[in-house]
C-alpha cells in the first residue's frame, strides 16, 4: 500500500461500510449474544462497525505519522493486518466501559471478537487484491475513491 | 541479436493503402525538402511527394512495452484493432526489454526489480505476480514473501520469464499483431486541419520508400536512444578500437565470463546500481560454481557508507558503497505521497524534488549481501571510491585505470572493465524525439526531457482536434516521477486513456466495464 492520509480514511470508510457491512449483516444472527430482539443485535453490530470507522480516523493519523519515517513512504502489508490488534483492543475497552453511544444490548467478548476478526480479515483481504478490479484508479491515488 | 521469441511469429497488419490521391509530383514516394523543413504539413504537400497516405485514428510509435500497455488499455476501453496501429521496429513488445535484461545478467529464470502488483499484462494488478506464482507453482513461498515484505523478507519480485510469458498471452488476447506495422519511424509532424502525419520507412522500402500515417492521435514511447558510456571508457574504446576488454553491461558481454572461467582475472566494475549488483552476482555465482579466483574491484564515484538524506523523514539506507532502495524510485511515486506531491510542483521545485529522490541505488537482497560480505572478508571483492582520470593498455595486456581517490592517484590494472552506469537518456540523441523538439512544438521539462502535461499530452504539440502523447523514459522530469517502469507506463496509459475518453475516442473505464473486462482477462477472452 502506498496511501495518502486522505486515501487511507476514504478507503477505511468505504471498505468498512461495504465489506464490513456485508459480513456483519450475514453473521449477526449467529453471534453468541444474550437473547435479544434481532433488530437490537443488528443495531449493536453496525454501531460497533461505525465506531471502528470513526475511532479509526485517529489511528490513521497515527499510521500516517509513523509512515513518514519510512523512505519508501509505503505501509507494509503486514502492518495493515496487525493494526487490527490495538484497534480491536481499544474498541473492546470502549465497549466494556460503556463509552460507545447507542449500544442497547450486552456485547459479549466472544461475539465482539468474532465480528471484529472476520470484518478485519475481510477488509484486509479485499484491500490487498480484489479492490483493484472495479476501481482501477484507486491505487494510483493513494487510496482515494473520490 | 538472438532473443527468445513467441512460438507463433507475429503477422503484420494489412495496410490499407492510399486514401489520398497519388499525384505525379516531384518526389517518387520520398520526403521532399519542403516536407523536411515545414513544421505543419498539408494533405496536398504529402500527396505531391508521392508518399502514400494511410488513415488510422490512433498511432503509437515505438512498439515496446510503452506502446503495448497503452494499446492494451485502449482495447480494454473498447477500441477495436482496426482503429489503432503500432509502428515498431521490433517483432514483439518485450523484445528490447528482454535483450537488455538478458545481457545485463537477468535471464528468464532470474528475478527483475519490479513489484508484485506491477503487471504490464494486467491493468488491475490482480491477481498479482506473487499470487499467480503461488497458484502456478503450487507453493505458498511467494505469498508469504508479500505478506511480510519488506521487513522480514526482501521485496517480492517476479521472474523475468513469468513476465514475458504473460505478456505473450496478453498480446495474443488483444490481437496486438493485428495492429503491428514494422518499420522505422522518421518523424511526426502536425497536420493543417488537425491531427498528425507519421512517416514510416517500411523494411522492404517497396513500392514506395515511405508511408505517411495520417491520424488524429499519436502516442510516442520509443524508450532509450542507446547505450551510455562513461567518457573515459568511450574514449578508450574509440582510440584503441578495443570493444573486448572494456564493455557496457547493456551489451552482450558473455565473453568476459567465458574468459574468466578459463583464466583467472581481475574485473573492474563501474557503477552502483542494480546492473552492477546483477553483474556482481554473476561473477560471484560463477566464482563459487566453477571454483575460480576472480578478483573484483568495484569503483564507486559516489561512495555511500551509511544512511543518507537531508532529514529523518527523508533518509535512505546505504552501506559499502551502495544506496539501498526497494525499486527504481521510492515506492510512493506509484500512487502515494510522492506522486501526490510531485503532481503539484512546477519548475525548479520539481527539479529539486527529483534530485532529492535521485542518485543511483540498488535493492537490498539478503543473498547479495551474503555474497558481498564473503568477498569483502576474503579480500577478492574490493571497494574503491573515486573517478577515473585516464585509461591505458599495459604491456602485459591489462587495462590500467588511473583513479583519483581521496588518498591520491591509484592505478588499477584489470583484465576487463564493465561499465554498469546505464543507458543514454538525452532526448536529442533520438532522431524522432529531436525532430519533435525542432519541428513539432515539443519542449523540455525542468529535468531536460520532453515536457508533458499531467495527462501525458506533449505540451506544445496540440493539433486540434487531435493530440500527441508521450510516455516512458523520454518524459522523466514531469508531474509523475516513475515513468520508465512497468507500472509507470500503465499509469501514463491510464491518464492517456482517460483523456481520450473525454475526447470520445474510447469508453471511460468505470467500475462496471472494469469488472467485466477483468473477467474477460481471467478467461483469456478478447476485450
Amino acid at each position: 500500500m502506498v496511501p495518502t492520509l486522505n486515501g487511507r480514511i476514504q478507503t477505511r470508510f468505504f471498505l468498512l461500510a461495504v465489506v464490513g457491512g456485508a459480513i456483519t449483516a450475514i453473521i449477526v444472527p449467529f453471534l453468541p449474544l444474550a437473547s435479544a430482539p434481532l433488530g437490537d443485535k443488528y443495531r449493536d453490530g453496525f454501531i460497533v462497525l461505525a465506531s471502528v470507522a470513526v475511532v479509526g480516523i485517529a489511528w490513521e493519523l497515527l499510521y500516517h505519522f509513523l509512515m513518514q519515517w519510512r523512505w519508501e513512504k509505503d505501509w507494509p502489508t503486514l502492518f495493515g493486518l496487525v493494526e487490527g490488534v490495538p484497534e480491536g483492543v481499544l474498541i473492546w475497552f470502549l465497549l466494556r466501559e460503556g463509552w460507545v453511544p447507542g449500544i442497547v444490548g450486552k456485547v459479549s467478548t466472544d461475539a465482539f471478537l468474532i465480528q471484529f476478526i472476520l470484518v478485519w480479515l475481510g477488509v484486509w483481504l479485499v484491500a490487498n487484491g480484489p479492490m483493484r478490479v472495479p476501481f482501477i484508479r484507486w491505487r494510483f491515488r493513494g487510496g482515494r475513491l473520490a | 541479436m538472438t532473443t527468445d521469441g513467441p512460438a507463433n511469429p507475429p503477422r503484420e497488419a494489412q495496410t490499407v493503402l492510399a486514401a489520398g490521391p497519388l499525384q505525379p509530383g516531384a518526389g517518387g514516394g520520398d520526403l521532399t525538402d519542403e516536407l523536411i523543413k515545414a513544421d505543419w504539413w498539408t494533405d496536398s504537400m504529402v500527396a505531391a511527394s508521392g508518399i502514400p497516405i494511410v488513415d488510422v485514428p490512433f498511432v503509437t510509435v515505438g512498439g515496446g512495452i510503452g506502446s503495448f500497455v497503452t494499446v492494451d488499455y485502449l482495447r480494454i476501453a473498447g477500441v477495436p484493432t482496426d482503429k489503432m496501429r503500432v509502428l515498431s521496429d521490433i517483432d514483439f513488445p518485450w523484445q528490447t526489454y528482454e535483450y537488455l535484461t538478458r545481457v545485463s545478467q537477468i535471464p528468464r529464470p532470474e528475478r527483475i526489480r519490479s513489484d508484485s502488483a506491477s503487471r504490464p499484462d494486467n491493468i488491475w494488478g490482480f491477481p498479482s505476480y506473487a499470487l499467480s506464482e503461488a497458484i502456478h507453482d503450487k507453493t505458498l513461498k511467494s505469498l508469504r514473501q508479500v505478506l511480510v515484505e519488506p521487513i522480514w523478507a526482501d521485496y517480492y519480485t517476479p521472474r523475468a520469464g513469468m513476465v514475458f510469458e504473460n505478456l505473450e498471452r496478453e498480446s495474443k488476447r488483444i490481437r496486438f499483431s493485428d495492429m503491428l506495422v514494422k518499420g522505422q519511424v522518421r518523424m511526426i509532424r502536425r497536420r493543417q486541419g488537425g491531427g498528425y502525419f507519421t512517416i514510416l520507412t517500411p523494411p522492404e522500402a517497396k513500392p514506395s520508400r515511405r508511408i505517411a500515417y495520417r491520424s488524429q492521435y499519436v502516442h510516442v514511447a520509443v524508450g532509450y536512444p542507446g547505450l551510455k558510456f562513461l567518457p573515459e571508457l568511450q574514449t578508450f574504446r574509440t582510440e584503441n578500437q578495443d570493444f573486448y576488454h572494456v564493455v557496457s553491461a547493456y551489451e552482450d558481454h558473455e565473453h568476459v565470463y567465458d574468459r574468466l572461467r578459463v583464466k583467472p582475472g581481475v574485473v573492474l566494475i563501474r557503477g552502483g546500481g542494480i546492473v552492477s549488483s546483477r553483474v556482481l552476482q554473476r561473477l560471484m555465482d560463477d566464482r563459487a560454481k566453477y571454483n575460480l579466483n576472480t578478483e573484483i574491484v568495484h569503483l564507486f564515484r559516489t561512495f555511500i557508507d551509511k544512511a543518507h538524506g537531508p532529514n529523518q523523514w527523508m533518509r535512505r539506507k546505504g552501506a559499502n558503497g551502495f544506496a539501498y532502495q526497494g525499486f527504481n524510485y521510492p515506492k510512493s511515486v506509484w500512487g502515494g505521497q510522492l506522486k501526490a506531491k510531485m503532481r503539484r510542483l512546477e519548475g525548479e521545485r520539481r527539479a529539486t524534488e527529483y534530485k532529492l529522490m535521485g542518485g543511483t541505488n540498488t535493492p537490498w537482497r539478503r543473498s547479495w549481501q551474503r555474497q558481498m560480505r564473503e568477498g569483502r572478508t576474503a579480500g577478492w571483492y574490493r571497494l574503491m571510491s573515486g573517478t577515473v582520470e585516464q585509461m591505458k593498455v599495459r604491456d602485459d595486456g591489462k587495462v590500467v585505470s588511473q583513479v583519483k581517490t581521496a588518498q591520491g592517484l591509484v592505478d588499477i590494472p584489470a583484465d576487463f572493465v564493465i561499465d554498469c552506469t546505464g543507458l543514454e537518456a538525452d532526448v536529442s540523441e533520438h532522431r524522432v524525439l529531436n525532430d519533435l523538439l525542432e519541428h513539432s512544438g515539443a519542449g523540455r521539462n525542468p529535468v531536460g526531457r520532453l515536457d508533458v502535461e499531467r495527462d501525458f499530452e506533449l505540451r506544445g504539440t496540440a493539433s486540434p482536434p487531435g493530440a500527441m502523447y508521450a510516455s516512458g523514459a523520454a518524459t522523466l522530469g514531469g508531474y509523475f516521477p516513475g515513468v520508465d517502469t512497468f507500472l509507470g507506463l500503465q499509469i501514463a496509459a491510464q491518464e492517456i486513456t482517460d483523456d481520450l475518453a473525454r475526447r470520445r475516442f474510447c469508453r471511460k473505464i468505470g467500475p462496471a466495464r472494469s469488472l467485466g473486462q477483468w473477467m474477460r482477462w481471467a478467461g483469456n477472452r478478447e476485450p
